[in-house]
């Protein structure tokens, strides 16, 4: 397999509704590597529909529609149920938001755990179990064997999250897709949780996929950086170039953070252009 | 677990004592005087007074009420003023027989409705969804003792498929495992499981649209499961609150169904307690609610404890 993961051409996510057809993502494209990508953009962007759409996870009556969209040499988009449930979970994995919701109440975390990695591989129930505990271990769970045993309603949201980001690594992915993966923690646990999944997926060389709408934390963690608006991306650059950006709405948003440094008295409003919605996208790195 | 089971059922006591003041206040509310109803028209007042001093009814009520318990502890539930027979044995064949027919009817309902819902929850806002809904309606509005009249016009009147009354050949109220008592049965049963498949259909598809719009399913999609594996998950979790309205809809079918019971002539609890009414028969009548209303207590007590044993969001200390 070369480094090209992900490859995905005019990607499109609509959803026809009584009213209309709703466009969420407008034909974008971009490929992934074995490298960190940030998608930011605010609230209705298309950022998570993107993510979904990579995994096939758009319910009816959204429809994803792509003139290529694959990983490595498999076509995502003509895939069958069976072919997208080998690939999901097992080459590419998603971490939701909230681990709260994104965690079967009812069953424990090791069972949990357990059936993740053998909805793909054939081992044995102990052996599953021992796989999991090493991965908690990696998240850096104390007393793994205890949080095996517990129920997601009994561990903290730092600690769901870090669980969740295990279980999804546990068939070793090659692409973990992070749809605001701390947006629902205490922003104390938010950097330890960020690290952690950091250091596994360059440890182990995958592609990320990095959804948010803190720009600041995205230029810290990525590599790249693909800023949406409206479904379309309307900036691609590298995370070290951000303060070259040259979209009005890219910079919009870095002028609507506060700076610790140079504290200024009002805050930028974000002004948004219709025209924003049309016109191609500029790239920082020409 | 066990301390959880040992408070429930410690928490049951004064509950069932509850129960039994109010199954015998509530006889001593109503109108009209049981004796009245077997003793002739013409009888004196000595006479009167002699059979109420029989029944021990010339006492005042808090004595009358701890000399029914203590019997009641002893097993004895007092003499059918009507038949003389103890009520022991009356009402617990009465309810034996509503028992039958209760979990007839819930053995047709439960799986049914259970499929029903899954399915519209499922299929959400598609015609499938619809349907169901249409025949959960129709099921929970449709006067069920209508349509056990209509059933045994149609079955019994016009095919003379299967027997409309009793609960066996000749009207015997003896039953028997055998298909000429068992086809007694269908009938009043398939009645009596409309309203429930409407109830139980309704909550699981609720339960199921609710749990399928939960992120932890699209988590389960993304591990890389199957429809399957995922409606298993959905299974589990709405089977807590799927089970204590069954629980609950079995405890209404055997108290609540003295229509059916009354369309179908079928020798049951709701049958005897009707009889019971309309003969003023004071210890038939307190003895067939209060062993109804236990029923009821018990059956609250086993969903409590079956759903805390299912859910371990629910606290089992």
């Amino acid at each position: 397999m070369t480094d090209r993961l992900l490859d995905v051409e005019n990607l499109r996510v609509s959803f026809d509704t009584r009213t209309g057809t709703i466009e969420a993502v407008r034909g974008i494209s971009f490929t992934l590597g074995r490298e960190r990508l940030g998608i930011v953009g605010e609230s209705g962007s298309g950022k998570s529909m993107t993510g979904r759409a990579v995994l096939k996870l758009i319910r009816p009556p959204g429809r994803v529609e792509a003139d290529r969209l694959a990983f490595g040499d498999t076509d995502i988009l003509h895939a069958s149920d069976r072919e997208m449930r080998a690939l999901r979970g097992r080459h590419i994995s998603m971490v939701m938001q909230d681990p709260k919701f994104s965690l079967n109440p009812v069953m424990t975390v090791g069972a949990q755990m357990v059936e993740a990695l053998r909805v793909h591989e054939r081992i044995s129930g102990a052996k599953a179990q021992a796989r999991a505990l090493e991965m908690l271990e990696e998240v850096a769970i104390r007393e793994p064997e205890r949080v095996l045993r517990l129920y997601p309603h009994e561990v903290s949201g730092g600690m769901g999250q870090r669980i969740m980001i295990a279980m999804m690594l546990l068939p070793q992915p090659e692409v973990l897709i992070a749809d605001e993966p701390t947006s629902a923690l205490d922003v104390s646990v938010q950097l330890q949780v960020l690290d952690i999944m950091d250091k596994l997926v360059r440890d182990r060389g995958m592609g990320l996929m990095f959804i948010s709408h803190d720009l600041n934390l995205v230029a810290k963690f990525c590599d790249r950086i693909i800023i949406m608006y409206a479904g379309r991306i309307v900036e691609t650059c590298k995370a070290s170039e951000l303060h070259k950006a040259q979209h009005p709405y890219t910079l919009g948003l870095l002028n609507a953070v506060p700076d610790l440094e140079h504290p200024r008295e009002r805050l930028d409003v974000l002004v948004r252009d219709p025209a924003w919605r049309a016109a191609p996208s500029v790239s920082a790195r020409q | 677990m066990l301390t959880y089971l040992l408070r429930r059922l410690i928490l049951v006591l004064p509950v069932a004592f509850g129960v039994s003041v109010i199954c015998f206040l509530l006889v001593q509310i109503a109108p009209g005087d049981p004796l009245t109803a077997i003793m002739p028209v013409d009888a004196t007042a000595e006479e009167q007074s002699a059979m109420r001093a029989a029944y021990g009814l010339d006492k005042p009520l808090p004595v009358q009420y701890a000399i029914w318990i203590g019997n009641l502890v002893q097993g004895d539930m007092g003499k059918s003023i009507a038949t003389g027979r103890p009520v022991a044995a009356e009402v617990f064949g009465a309810v034996q027989n509503s028992l039958l027919l209760a979990v007839s009817a819930a053995v047709i309902a439960f799986p049914i409705g259970i499929f029903l819902g899954f399915l519209a929850g499922y299929f959400r806002d598609i015609w499938i969804d619809r349907a169901v809904t249409a025949v959960s309606i129709a099921g929970v509005s449709v006067p069920n003792y209508w349509l056990g009249i209509v059933l045994v016009i149609i079955f019994s009147v016009n095919l003379g498929w299967l027997p409309s009354m009793g609960a066996g050949p000749g009207g015997s109220s003896e039953w028997q495992w055998n298909w000429l008592h068992m086809r007694h049965l269908i009938l009043p049963a398939v009645t009596l499981a409309v309203v429930p498949i409407g109830i139980v259909a309704r909550t699981v598809r609720a339960l199921a649209g609710d749990i399928l719009t939960q992120d932890f399913v699209q988590a389960l999609y993304a591990k890389g499961m199957s429809r399957a594996d995922v409606l298993r998950h959905v299974a589990r979790n709405a089977a807590a609150t799927a089970l204590s309205v069954m629980g609950l809809q079995l405890g209404y079918l055997l108290g609540g169904s003295i229509l059916i019971e009354t369309v179908f002539n079928w020798p049951g609890s709701g049958f005897l307690l009707s009889n019971a009414i309309f003969q003023r028969d004071l210890p038939l009548l307190q003895g067939t609610i209060l062993v109804l209303a236990l029923f009821f207590v018990a059956m609250n007590l086993i969903v409590d404890v079956a759903q805390a044993a299912i859910d371990p969001r629910i606290q089992r200390t």
